[in-house]
C-alpha cells in the first residue's frame, strides 16, 4: 500500500512558498514521439517496420537492421524491475527539493532496459506494469508501478507529480450555469475535491444548475463574468492563491453558417467568452498558479479547458463557434508553453456534441454531461495532456490525422 | 580468413607527466592542454616542434576539439586525434599513436588526457552527455553517472552476492596507495567503518563509492624506441591492446565489459596471462566497475571478484597492487583525465617516476579503462599490457 | 441672422442663474461601469452588449503622458434616449434617428409622477389614466411637449438582481399601462416617457394585448424613450427642464445619454 498523502492544511503565512523548478527538459525530436503518446495515455515505442524490433531510447535508425521506418505503435507495457535505487542526491534543482527519489531499470516485456521513475510499491525482481507520463516540465517520462495495482497509489508522492488528482487539491469551475458545470462540480466533490469554487455571471439570471451546486458541500459559488476584465482581476486576487486545477468550461454555442448568416453580434460574444475570456483567465489566474506549483504535494497542477472537437476542424453547422474554439486552442498552446516555465500543465478536453439546450437538434451520438465531467476527472487524475470525450470526437480526430482534407468535405452536424 | 594483427615492436612509450589536480580551477582547458605539452617537452628535453603528432582527449575543450588546440598552442602536427572516449581514452589513445609512430605518419606524439573544473561544469557535462541521456536517463533524477552506476551496483551485488565490505576493501587499500601523492583530493586512510556509513548518494552507492571532479591533466609521449633511447628516456613497450564499443548491447544491465569478448586476443598477444602482472590498474570510477574488469580480465570467474580479492593485498607492498596511486577514487577524476590516470602510473611504476609508493621489482602491467556511461551502461573499453623497456 | 448689439439677456440670467445657484442643475444618469445591468431579452434573439471598457494606456509603456480607454456597449444601455427608428412602428416616420431628430426636441419640460408607494407594493404597477388625472387635480395639467417621467425609486435598487426582478415569468416591473400611452400622446402631446427601470414598458409588457405599448405606441407616433433615470426623487411634479441629446450616430436607434435636470429653486 502507498504511504498516504497528508490531509492538506491551511497555509502558515511566516513561511516561504517554495519557488517551482522544473526536471531537465531538453529532449531529441524523435523523444517527443513519446510525449505526443504519453498526452493521450497511450504505452507506444519505436517498431521498426521491417523487422520488429521495439526502440528504447527513440532514434531515427533501427539500432538491429539500419531500416528508418520506425513507427509508434502500441506495445506491452509490462515487465520486470531489475535493479532500483532512491536517489539521496541530485544535480538538479528539481530532484533536489523532492528526494529521496526512487529510480529503476525495468527489462520490458517488448525488449527494451528502461530506466523509470519508479512507484512506492515496486518490489524488485517483481513484475510492473509502465505508464508513458508527462513530467513537471512537460516532456513523456516513464512510470513504473506494481502490476497490480496497490492500495492508494494515487497518493504516490512521486506519480502524483505527473498527474492532477482533484483529491485533496481546490478546484475553480469558470461556468457554473451549465449542466456541464454542475456535472463537474459534483464528480469534482465525489473524487475529493479539498473545495470547490464555481463562477457565476450575469447573477439576474437565474439558473436551476447553480441552485443544485448550491447545495453541494464543500462548494460555493463566486461572480465571475470572462467578459468583464474587472470581475476576472477581482476573483482572482480573492481566490487565485487558491486554485489548484482551473476547469475552463466557458461556453456559448449557437447554431449557424457563414454566408447565409451575417451575424457579428453572435460572433462577438463566442469570441468574448471562449478566447477573449480565456486571455482575461490567463493573465490573472497564470501568474500565481504559477507561483504555486509547487507548493507542497497539493500545490497548483493543473489547467484544463474543456473545448469542441470543431476547435480542430470547422463545422459549418457551427460556423463561428467552431473558430471561436479553434482561436481558443490556438491560445490554449501558447498558455500550455508559459504555464509549463511555472510546471503547470494545460489540458484540453476535446467533446463531441453534448446533449443540451444549444445542441438540441445535432443528431446522435451525443454526450451526456456527467459523462464529459467523469472523464475530465478521469483525464485529471492519468495525468492526460489531450482527453479526447465521446465517439464522435475520436472519429474526428482519427480522419483529421488520416486525411484532413476528407474530413473537411464531409463534415456537418 | 585469419587475421593477426600486428605487434608493437619498436614503440616506446614514455616521459609521464601530471598536472598536480585541484578541485576547482579558473584556468580553462586549453591552459591544462598547454601545461601538459610544456611539460612533456621540458621532460624529454625536446623543442615543442619535435611534437609532430597530438592524440587529446577532453570534456571542457569544448567548443574546440584538439583541431582549436592546435591553433591555441601554435604548432602545425602531421598527425592529430581527438577522442571523446571519456575514460576509456587513454588506452585508445595509446593504440591510435602507436600505430602512427609504427607507420610512420608520425615520430613523436603527445598523448593528453586533460580537464578543468569550474563550479558549473559538472552539472554541464552531464546535461549535455549524449542524446539517450538527454531523452532517457538525465530526466530521471538528474543524478549523473551516480544513479546509473547505483542501478548496476544493485543487480551485481544481489546477482553474484558481493558485500558493501568487497568494495571497502578496495576503497580502503586504494586510499592508502593515495596518501603520499601531494595532490590527490582524498588526504585521509579511509576505514571500514567511515565506508560502511558514509552518506548514502543513490542506494547502494555511498559517498567513498564516488569519484570527486577536479581539474588537472595527465600526459606521456610515444615515440620509437630508438628515438627514447637517443633522447636518454626510460620507457616501457607495448605488447598487447584491445578496445571494444557497445558491447554486449542485448544484456539487460551491464555486468559485464567488452574486455570480455577479447580477453583471449589480449594475452595471446602479450603472450603472457593474468598471473604475470606484476601491477594492475584498473579504471575505477566505481568500485562494481574494478570488480567487473577483474573478472572480464581474467583474473577470475564472473561474479568471483569479491572472492578474488580477499586473500590479496591490494597496496603497493601487497601481493596484488592495485591501481597504485589510488586511483580515481582517492586521486579525484580530473574529467578526461581520469581516462589517462592508469596508463600514465602504469608508465610511471615501470620507468621509476612515481609520484607515491614504487612497487618492487615491476617487469609487467596491465591497464584497463572504462568510459562513456550513454544510456544505461558504459559503451567504451580499451585495456594494454606494458612492460619495461630495456635500456 | 442675429443682431451685434443685442445681448442676449435671456441665456445670460439662465447661466447666471445657475451659477448663483437659483437654477439648480440635477444629474438624472447612471454611472456608466461593467456593473449596469443589460435587458434581459431570449437568448436565441441578437444581445445587446453590456458596457464593457479596456484601458488602452495609463502613463505607461503604452502611451507615457496619457490615460484613455476604448469602450462598448450597446445603444441601449444604461440611462439612455430611444429614438423612434428602434421600433418597427416607427421605421419610416421622418427624422426618425439620433441623428435626425431635430435637435430643439432635445430640450424639453418634464412631469414627474410620484409612484414610489405603489411600486414598492407591486412590482408590477401600472401607471394608468386615472393616476395621471389625479395627479393633474394637484400639480396641473401636463403641458404640451412635456416628458411624463415616472418616479418609482428603482434606481436605489440596491442588486442588479433586485433591479432586473426576474423569475421564471419574465422581469416584475413597474411601467405604463397600454392605455395611458396613446391617451399622453392625443391628450397632452407629450414629447416621450421616462422611467427608472431598464426599460420604458412594465417588465410583464410583452404580455399585453399589445405587446410593448410604450415602445409600440410612442414610437409610432415619433415619440421617445428615456429610460434608467436616476434621482427623481429631487425633482419637483412641474416645473423642471431636462435635456437629453442622445449621441449623433447615423441611423442610430439610441444611445446613452447625459440626462441633466434644470430646476429654479
Amino acid at each position: 500500500m502507498t504511504t498516504p498523502l497528508s490531509k492538506p492544511k491551511r497555509k502558515d503565512p511566516t513561511k516561504r512558498t517554495r519557488i517551482p523548478s522544473l526536471p531537465p527538459g531538453k529532449r531529441s525530436r524523435e523523444a517527443h514521439g513519446l510525449t505526443a503518446m504519453a498526452a493521450v495515455g497511450r504505452f507506444a515505442l519505436q517498431v521498426c517496420n521491417e523487422c520488429q524490433k521495439v526502440q528504447y531510447p527513440p532514434r531515427q535508425i533501427c539500432s538491429n537492421c539500419l531500416n528508418d521506418k520506425l513507427f509508434w505503435r502500441d506495445v506491452n507495457n509490462g515487465g520486470k524491475l531489475l535493479a532500483e535505487t532512491k536517489l539521496q542526491h541530485s544535480n538538479d534543482t528539481y530532484f533536489r527539493d523532492r528526494i529521496p527519489w526512487r529510480l529503476g531499470i525495468v527489462i520490458a516485456d517488448a525488449g527494451p532496459s528502461i530506466v523509470a521513475h519508479l512507484g512506492e510499491d515496486c518490489i524488485r525482481d517483481q513484475r510492473v506494469r509502465m505508464s508513458l507520463s508527462i513530467d513537471r516540465a512537460g516532456n513523456a517520462v516513464i512510470t513504473a508501478r506494481p502490476e497490480k495495482p496497490t492500495q492508494l497509489e494515487e497518493d504516490d508522492v512521486q506519480l502524483r507529480e505527473m498527474a492532477f488528482n482533484p483529491k485533496d487539491r481546490r478546484v475553480l469551475i469558470v461556468d457554473g450555469k451549465t449542466e456541464l458545470g454542475l456535472r463537474i462540480a459534483e464528480n469534482m466533490v465525489a473524487a475529493g475535491a479539498r473545495d470547490v469554487f464555481v463562477g457565476s455571471a450575469e447573477p439576474w439570471r437565474s439558473s436551476s444548475y447553480l441552485d443544485k451546486i448550491n447545495d453541494l458541500e464543500r462548494t460555493s459559488i463566486y461572480s465571475l463574468d470572462v467578459t468583464d476584465t474587472e470581475s476576472v482581476k477581482e476573483l482572482a486576487s480573492m481566490i487565485g492563491d487558491k486554485v489548484e486545477i482551473l476547469v475552463n468550461n466557458s461556453y456559448h454555442l449557437r447554431m449557424g453558417g457563414l454566408v447565409d448568416k451575417f451575424d457579428i453580434n453572435t460572433a462577438h460574444d463566442e469570441m468574448e467568452i471562449h478566447y477573449h475570456g480565456l486571455m482575461r483567465l490567463a493573465a490573472f489566474f497564470g501568474p500565481i498558479m504559477k507561483l504555486r506549483s509547487a507548493d507542497g504535494p497539493h500545490g497548483a497542477s493543473a489547467w484544463l479547458n474543456v473545448l469542441s472537437a470543431y476547435a480542430l476542424i470547422n463545422n459549418p453547422d457551427l460556423a463561428t463557434y467552431s473558430a471561436s474554439q479553434a482561436a481558443a486552442l490556438s491560445l490554449s498552446q501558447c498558455l500550455r508553453s508559459e504555464m509549463a516555465a511555472g510546471g503547470i500543465r494545460v489540458l484540453n478536453a476535446f467533446t463531441g456534441p453534448i446533449e443540451d439546450e444549444w445542441q438540441q437538434i445535432a443528431p446522435p451520438p451525443k454526450l451526456i454531461p456527467d459523462t464529459v465531467a467523469k472523464r475530465i476527472i478521469k483525464g485529471l487524475q492519468d495525468g492526460k495532456e489531450d482527453i479526447i470525450i465521446g465517439a464522435v470526437a475520436e472519429e474526428i480526430c482519427a480522419r483529421i490525422a488520416e486525411n484532413a482534407k476528407e474530413i473537411e468535405r464531409t463534415i456537418k452536424l | 580468413m585469419d587475421i593477426t594483427r600486428n605487434k608493437y615492436d619498436g614503440i616506446a612509450v614514455c616521459a609521464p607527466v601530471t598536472i598536480p589536480y585541484t578541485r576547482y580551477s579558473l584556468k580553462s582547458s586549453h591552459w591544462f592542454c598547454g601545461q601538459s605539452i610544456a611539460a612533456l617537452i621540458k621532460r624529454a628535453k625536446i623543442k615543442k616542434e619535435a611534437i609532430d603528432g597530438f592524440c587529446i582527449s577532453s570534456f571542457t575543450l569544448s567548443p574546440d576539439s584538439a583541431v582549436g588546440l592546435m591553433q591555441h598552442l601554435g604548432t602545425s602536427p602531421r598527425w592529430l586525434d581527438h577522442i571523446p572516449m571519456g575514460g576509456a581514452s587513454g588506452g585508445v589513445a595509446l593504440r591510435r599513436a602507436a600505430r602512427a609512430v609504427q607507420s610512420g605518419d608520425a615520430e613523436i606524439v603527445a598523448c593528453v588526457g586533460a580537464d578543468t573544473n569550474h563550479v558549473d561544469t559538472f552539472r554541464n557535462t552531464i546535461a549535455t552527455f549524449s542524446q539517450f541521456a538527454n531523452d532517457a536517463v538525465y530526466p530521471y533524477g538528474s543524478g549523473g553517472p551516480n544513479s546509473s552506476f547505483a542501478f548496476l551496483t544493485d543487480y551485481y551485488m544481489r546477482e553474484f552476492g558481493a558485500k558493501r565490505e568487497d568494495f571497502g576493501k578496495l576503497c580502503i587499500a586504494q586510499r592508502e596507495n593515495a596518501l603520499p601523492v601531494k595532490h590527490a583530493m582524498m588526504k585521509k586512510p579511509l576505514n571500514m567503518d567511515d565506508y560502511i556509513n558514509a552518506r548514502t548518494i543513490a542506494d547502494p552507492i555511498r559517498l567513498y563509492d564516488c569519484v570527486m571532479p577536479c581539474a588537472g591533466a595527465e600526459g606521456f609521449l610515444v615515440m620509437s624506441i630508438e628515438r627514447a633511447k637517443f633522447l636518454k628516456l626510460p620507457y616501457t613497450q607495448i605488447l598487447s591492446t584491445i578496445e571494444r564499443h557497445n558491447a554486449f548491447p542485448d544484456d539487460p544491465i551491464q555486468y559485464r565489459g567488452g574486455w570480455a569478448i577479447d580477453v583471449d586476443e589480449f594475452y595471446e598477444q602479450a603472450g603472457l596471462g593474468p598471473k604475470d602482472m606484476d601491477l594492475v590498474q584498473l579504471y575505477d570510477d566505481y568500485p562494481v566497475i574494478c570488480f567487473m574488469q577483474i573478472e572480464d580480465l581474467g583474473f577470475c570467474d564472473k561474479g568471483e571478484a569479491s572472492k578474488f580479492i580477499k586473500d590479496k593485498d591490494l597496496t603497493t607492498k601487497g601481493n596484488f597492487p592495485l591501481n597504485t596511486s589510488g586511483g580515481q577514487l582517492s586521486q579525484g577524476q580530473a574529467g578526461a583525465g581520469g581516462g589517462f590516470l592508469g596508463v600514465v602510473e602504469t608508465i610511471r611504476q615501470l620507468t621509476g617516476e612515481v609520484l607515491g609508493y614504487q612497487v618492487d621489482n615491476v617487469q609487467n602491467g596491465l591497464v584497463s579503462c572504462f568510459g562513456m556511461i550513454n544510456y544505461d551502461r558504459g559503451l567504451c573499453t580499451s585495456a594494454a599490457i606494458l612492460s619495461k623497456g630495456d635500456l | 441672422m442675429h443682431n451685434e448689439n443685442k445681448k442676449p439677456t435671456q441665456l445670460l440670467e439662465l447661466v447666471t442663474a445657475i451659477t448663483r445657484g437659483n437654477i439648480k442643475v440635477i444629474d438624472l444618469t447612471m454611472t456608466l461601469d461593467r456593473k449596469v445591468p443589460t435587458i434581459v431579452l431570449p437568448p436565441e434573439l441578437g444581445q445587446s452588449w453590456p458596457f464593457r471598457m479596456e484601458e488602452i494606456s495609463k502613463y505607461n509603456e503604452k502611451g507615457p503622458a496619457t490615460y484613455w480607454n476604448n469602450f462598448s456597449c450597446g445603444e441601449h444601455t444604461g440611462t439612455h434616449f430611444d429614438a423612434p427608428i428602434h421600433w418597427i412602428s416607427g421605421k419610416d416616420l421622418p427624422n426618425n434617428s439620433t441623428d435626425t431628430i431635430e435637435p430643439e426636441k432635445f430640450i424639453a419640460h418634464a412631469c414627474v409622477v410620484d409612484c414610489c408607494r405603489e411600486a414598492e407594493k407591486n412590482p408590477d404597477y401600472l401607471l394608468t389614466i386615472d393616476d395621471v388625472c389625479s395627479w393633474e387635480k394637484t400639480y396641473g395639467k401636463i403641458p404640451p411637449r412635456s416628458w411624463l417621467l415616472m418616479r418609482t425609486d428603482w434606481s436605489m435598487k440596491k442588486t442588479p438582481e433586485e433591479y432586473l426582478n426576474l423569475d421564471d415569468e419574465g422581469a416584475h416591473t413597474p411601467g405604463p399601462h397600454e392605455e395611458l400611452i396613446p391617451w399622453l400622446i392625443d391628450e397632452r402631446d407629450v414629447i416621450g416617457f421616462g422611467c427608472e427601470d431598464v426599460g420604458t414598458d412594465a417588465g410583464q409588457a410583452s404580455n399585453f394585448k399589445t405587446p410593448m405599448p410604450c415602445h409600440h405606441l410612442m414610437h409610432g407616433r415619433g415619440r421617445f424613450g428615456l429610460p434608467a433615470l436616476t434621482n427623481l426623487d429631487k425633482l419637483p411634479a412641474q416645473g423642471t427642464v431636462i435635456i437629453t441629446p442622445p449621441l449623433k450616430i447615423r441611423q442610430g436607434s439610441g444611445s446613452p445619454v447625459r440626462v441633466l435636470a434644470l430646476i429654479e429653486e
